[in-house]
């Protein structure tokens, strides 16, 4: 699904991607892991071209997700984004409804009729396993849920134009252990219909809900592979000391 | 030990006694204001002192309605808002968004010295050069109108709204504008959709206090608005404001009399105006600390 070849990245003079070459497959959960300041989550946020916004960012390689070229000029960045979803670290819906925050994403890009809306809304809710807490009151402010709340309507944000992909930055991060086991499961069901890669800080939750890890140690990737594998007998020194705790 | 206590004790009361002494001076100026002012009611009922419309404080039979200034000076601040306000936030959103950052440190003192120019200086230009070219170009005796004083007074609020209005889109979390781009929205939709409305409240308050800063102003309506103390009928009429009626009558005017009175009242309805746009912006402020 998505195949990254020789990636590096630079900001300003600075190198923090070496020659990143990663296959992820569709349907699958990937987990990217490593201490903090080691690439993962540049390398997360070439896959949209997230780092665009940051001026001195500047990629070489070529990643493809599905057909798309993602770094060819000729590449509509609109569609990539449609294409592939993000949730951030920190949850960060709008300062609207609910209701609005779901229909963003369908309206910018062109979906007015109310009743689809409602039922892209609805859709996409149930999905992230927030509709039966918010139902009643779509109309009432993001800014009054919970955190747990808040990061299932940016996943159900993220879902309501049908991505590909779903890139997720440490979702879990600023979250209580209750919230970060709904958010784990939610995952878990997700990958059925979108192909997830996950940041995380958490080795116990890359052990829980990714296929694959890939881990990062100063902008390069150590060992790829089958997680149950690289948990049971990782190859590599490097990886075996992060996953053991001697550092990180 | 019990001597910092005695000294912390003496910083608070200290500080205290000086947030009290700034509340009791506002209340002081306004009660003085109105205890003055409320005499004119002897002379007239307050009926037509704020629903008429003839001001003639001078003349043989002196008549002390209001309306005509009032709506003079509404006339001037509106027009001036109606420029303003979108030269202003279009501005901010320009610097805060758009413009690349070594652009917006070059505009944004150049707009920050607009904010330093003596009004009078202001009022010089608009008497002098403004004035002309309205009457030229549209064809009026003088140019000495509402449009005049509403022009020049857009430039004079014009750094307020820009800098407020900036700061408030500054201060939209970086979050936000993630989000939307990664929905795949473009520039222009995440400004639009995304970081002027949850700048919103700033920009409110940012033209209240833009309005609250035009209604006081004196000196540049009274130099370029003609002071004619009539009911206008359009922008392209003279009107004369109620600040510049203070400032050029109150010189002249005989204490106690009842145009000394009347001067006092209408330093009320002004004091009341900014009053309520004060307490509307701050309102709104606490408003969008709450949610």
């Amino acid at each position: 699904m998505i195949h990254s070849r020789d990636v590096n990245l630079w900001y300003g003079r600075k190198q923090v991607l070496f020659d990143v070459t990663l296959d992820i497959l569709a349907n699958c959960t990937t987990s990217l892991i490593g201490p903090s300041g080691c690439g993962k989550t540049s390398f997360l946020r070439c896959i949209n071209r997230m780092n665009d916004i940051i001026h001195s960012c500047r990629v070489s390689g070529e990643i493809r997700v599905g057909g798309i070229e993602v770094y060819s000029p000729k590449t509509d960045v609109v569609m990539l984004r449609k294409k592939v979803g993000m949730v951030f670290q920190v949850p960060n819906p709008f300062p609207k409804s609910i209701y609005e925050n779901v229909a963003y994403g369908p309206m910018i890009h062109g979906k007015n009729d109310r009743r689809k809306l409602d039922a892209v809304v609805e859709r996409s809710l149930r999905e992230a396993a927030l509709w039966d807490e918010v139902k009643d009151d779509l109309q009432k402010s993001a800014m009054e849920l919970s955190g747990g709340q808040k990061q299932r309507l940016c996943i159900a944000r993220a879902l309501s134009i049908e991505p590909e992909v779903l890139l997720m930055d440490e979702p879990c991060s600023a979250l209580d252990p209750i919230a970060t086991a709904k958010i784990e499961d939610l995952i878990n069901k997700l990958k059925e219909k979108y192909t997830v890669v996950i940041v995380t800080h958490n080795i116990q939750q890359a052990a829980r809900i990714s296929d694959y890890t890939a881990y990062f140690y100063l902008g390069k990737i150590i060992e790829f592979g089958k997680t149950s594998e690289m948990f049971e007998k990782p190859k590599e020194k490097s990886t075996e000391m992060y996953l053991t705790g001697r550092f990180g | 030990m019990g001597q910092k206590k005695l000294s912390e004790r003496a910083i608070e009361w200290g500080a205290s006694a000086v947030a009290h002494a700034s509340i009791l001076i506002i209340a002081l100026i306004f009660l003085f204001l109105f205890a003055e002012g409320y005499k004119i009611f002897a002379y007239d009922d307050p009926l037509h002192i704020f629903f008429g419309t003839d001001w003639q404080p001078t003349s043989q039979n002196p008549r002390y309605e209001m309306l005509a200034l009032i709506v003079g000076s509404l006339v001037v601040t509106l027009g001036a808002m109606l420029i303003a306000i979108p030269l202003g936030v279009g501005c901010a959103i320009y610097l805060s968004e758009i413009a690349p950052p070594h652009l917006a440190e070059i505009l944004k003192p150049i707009i920050e010295i607009l904010a330093g120019i003596p009004s009078v200086v202001l009022g010089f230009f608009a008497l002098v050069v403004l004035a002309p070219l309205i009457s030229l170009a549209f064809g009026v005796p003088s140019g000495l109108t509402a449009l005049n004083g509403a022009l020049i007074l857009a430039v004079m609020i014009l750094p307020t709204i820009e800098t407020i209005s900036e700061d408030a889109l500054r201060a939209v979390p970086k979050g936000f504008r993630e989000a939307s781009f990664a929905m795949g929205a473009t520039h222009w939709e995440t400004i639009r959709h995304v970081a002027v409305p949850a700048a919103m409240p700033g920009i409110t308050v940012a033209i209240l206090l833009g309005f609250g800063r035009a209604i006081g102003e004196t000196m540049v309506v009274l130099m370029a608005t003609g002071n004619a103390s009539i009911m206008p009928t359009g922008l392209l009429d003279p009107v004369r404001a109620m600040t510049s009626t203070i400032a050029s009558e109150m010189g002249e005017v005989a204490q106690g009399s009842a145009h000394y009175f009347a001067l006092f009242m209408v330093g009320c309805i002004l004091f009341a105006i900014s009053f309520a746009v004060n307490l509307a912006a701050s309102m709104i402020v606490k408003r969008g600390q709450n949610s």
